[in-house]
């Protein structure tokens, strides 16, 4: 990819660069990221490490983008392999068993798309998943930590929902953003159970809404996200329980009142409106304190806001974390 | 075919235990292919915590099929399925503490003793270990009669093993499934519930007994 005069270094040789690269750009933004692309590219093959991407499926996110740039997250872990992003995930929409979301989900059309962004927006608007992807996409690699303590590391693709809101122009009574999947029974086999109510919804405060880490995904290890990771557009907020980054994306309203999410309306003793990364906090049936990383053995102890504490722990200043589970 | 008389007396006995090594060996078999993809530590553990209670469940069935049916031979399974229910736990617990905790006693005490759906699951344990250990015949001459009242823990045993599957799931409709199943058999254990199906089963014993004096071909016809 770049000229052949390039010395080919191994990728363990490179690691502590990778992994100062990968945290300056989330610290710093499209800026860092673009000089950390460049001079990852320069330094190797892309995808030459274990976990690359397979070179079959879908298409890249965008041309610029087209591998991971980085072979961990910036705490040094390692990522985890697309077959096991694209092969284990949590869908209700589709089934409850992990290991066949990707079967059943496999011709979900994901085109034509429209996400209607609205409620107290100035300039509320339809974004088909042209507009979207028009927004400058980068990668970011974050981990993924479940309620039911196991974790991924994982190198999406999107941008900042900042950018998105600030496009409709949030009124000033907006307080929250609500989210909402896809109703689909027919495409969706897992909504045709009456127990839970759908459709997904989700939230967040608006000012978590506006933070640099919360983006809105549109793929992963530079491909298209696939069916079961919530194509064609979802939302990653890295330092809560997964269950907040909610899949394919229809709806986003700027709201006044805290909307009350799926898991909030299905069992509100267990899961409550923040749901941020918590060792201490445990949910009422299980413990948090560790968690099984995917594709590694044994356990690892969990960290507070998911090892994003210094970023977005004074969003929480004042509130007990135990009461605002 | 035709069976020889200790087959036709034993057929059962052999075709559960030969049943009940199959999850095992397939459960090896997978482990050993590395077939369980991507999360293979839970796929263990729910693989053999199902099969476990599924075990738990066919040997409670025991007696009142047999109750209902009048063939002796299912009550002489039931043992067998028990200490089976017992094997498929103790490795339920092995992969617990070996291959998802490493053996970390500092994280094992907390991992099983502040979760509830760990605790009632380990209670579960303790009692089927006790079942197990005294299940032969010198445990039940030495207990006499407290051996009947100490092995009617098993359904003590089942209603925590189905609370521990409740807990551990965010979505309840197979434990519930299982919750039906165990409130079904403790149901049919209750003293009128049990006179009222031994006495079903004697009508209906009688019942075909006629028939079969009667019109004696209809008896084999399809109804
Ligand atoms: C001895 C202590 C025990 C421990 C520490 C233990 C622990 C666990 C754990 C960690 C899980 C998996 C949670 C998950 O990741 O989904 C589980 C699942 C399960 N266990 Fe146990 N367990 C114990 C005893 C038992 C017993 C005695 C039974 C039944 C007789 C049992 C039946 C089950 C069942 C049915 C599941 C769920 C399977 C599924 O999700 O499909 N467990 N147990």
């Amino acid at each position: 990819m770049i000229g052949g005069n390039v010395v080919k270094i191994h990728p363990s040789e490179i690691t502590p660069e990778h992994i100062y690269l990968s945290r300056r750009r989330f610290l710093k933004g499209a800026a860092a990221l673009a000089a950390a692309t460049l001079a990852v590219a320069a330094c190797g093959p892309e995808g030459s490490g274990p976990t690359a991407a397979p070179t079959a499926g879908p298409g890249l996110v965008s041309p610029s983008l087209p591998a991971p740039s980085a072979e961990t997250d910036e705490l040094g872990a390692a990522l985890t392999s697309y077959e096991a992003i694209t092969n284990y995930n949590n869908f209700y929409e589709f089934t409850t068993s992990k290991e066949r979301v990707a079967d059943l989900a496999k011709d979900f059309r994901t085109s034509p798309w429209e996400v209607q962004v609205g409620g107290l927006a100035g300039k509320p608007r339809v974004f088909g998943l042209e507009d979207l992807l028009e927004f400058e996409q980068e990668e970011r690699i974050y981990r993924l930590r479940c309620v039911e303590a196991w974790s991924m590391v994982i190198p999406w693709v999107g941008f900042p929902l900042r950018r998105l809101l600030e496009e409709v122009e949030p009124l000033s009574g907006a307080q929250y953003v609500r989210f909402e999947t896809l109703v689909d029974p027919e495409q969706m086999p897992g909504q045709e159970r009456a127990s839970f109510s759908w459709p997904y919804v989700e939230g967040l405060r608006l000012d978590e809404a506006m933070h640099d880490l919360t983006l809105l995904a549109t793929g992963i290890y530079g491909k298209s996200l696939l069916p079961q990771n919530g194509a064609p557009v979802r939302l990653v907020v890295p330092w809560k329980y997964g269950f907040k980054s909610i899949k394919s994306i229809v709806k986003i309203d700027l709201v006044e009142e805290m909307p009350v999410s799926f898991w909030m309306a299905s069992a509100p003793h267990e899961y409550g409106f923040y749901a941020t990364v918590n060792p201490e906090v445990n949910h009422p049936r299980w413990s948090q304190a560790t968690e099984r990383r995917i594709g590694e053995s044994g356990r690892m102890e969990t960290l507070p806001f998911n090892g994003y504490a210094e970023e977005v722990a004074h969003l929480y200043e004042g509130m007990d974390l135990s009461q605002w589970y | 075919m035709v069976l020889g008389p200790w087959w036709r007396k034993n057929w059962l006995r052999v075709v559960v235990h030969a049943a009940a090594w199959v999850p095992l060996v397939w459960l090896a078999a997978q482990y050993a292919q590395g077939a369980f993809l991507v999360d293979p530590v839970r796929e263990m553990t729910t693989f053999t915590g199902k099969t476990a209670l599924i075990l738990l469940v066919l040997s409670l069935a025991c007696t009142p099929i047999s109750t209902v049916t009048g063939l002796k031979m299912v009550v002489r399974v039931r043992r067998a399925l028990g200490l089976y229910a017992l094997l498929y736990a103790s490795v339920h617990f092995a992969i617990f503490i070996g291959l998802d905790y490493g053996f970390d006693l500092g994280l094992l005490g907390e991992a099983i003793f502040e979760q509830r759906f760990v605790i009632v699951g380990f209670a579960a344990g303790v009692i089927l270990l006790l079942l197990g250990i005294t299940s032969t015949r010198g445990w039940q001459r030495r207990l006499r009669r407290n051996w009947k009242r100490l092995h009617r823990l098993v359904y003590v045993a089942a209603v925590l093993a189905v609370a521990h599957f409740l807990w551990l799931t965010k979505d309840p409709q197979e434990p519930l499934r299982y919750a039906a199943l165990v409130a079904g058999l403790l149901l049919l254990r209750l003293p009128p519930v049990r006179r009222a199906a031994s006495r079903l089963r004697r009508r209906l014993a009688s019942r075909l007994e006629r028939k079969e004096r009667r019109e004696p071909e209809a008896v084999t016809a399809p109804r």
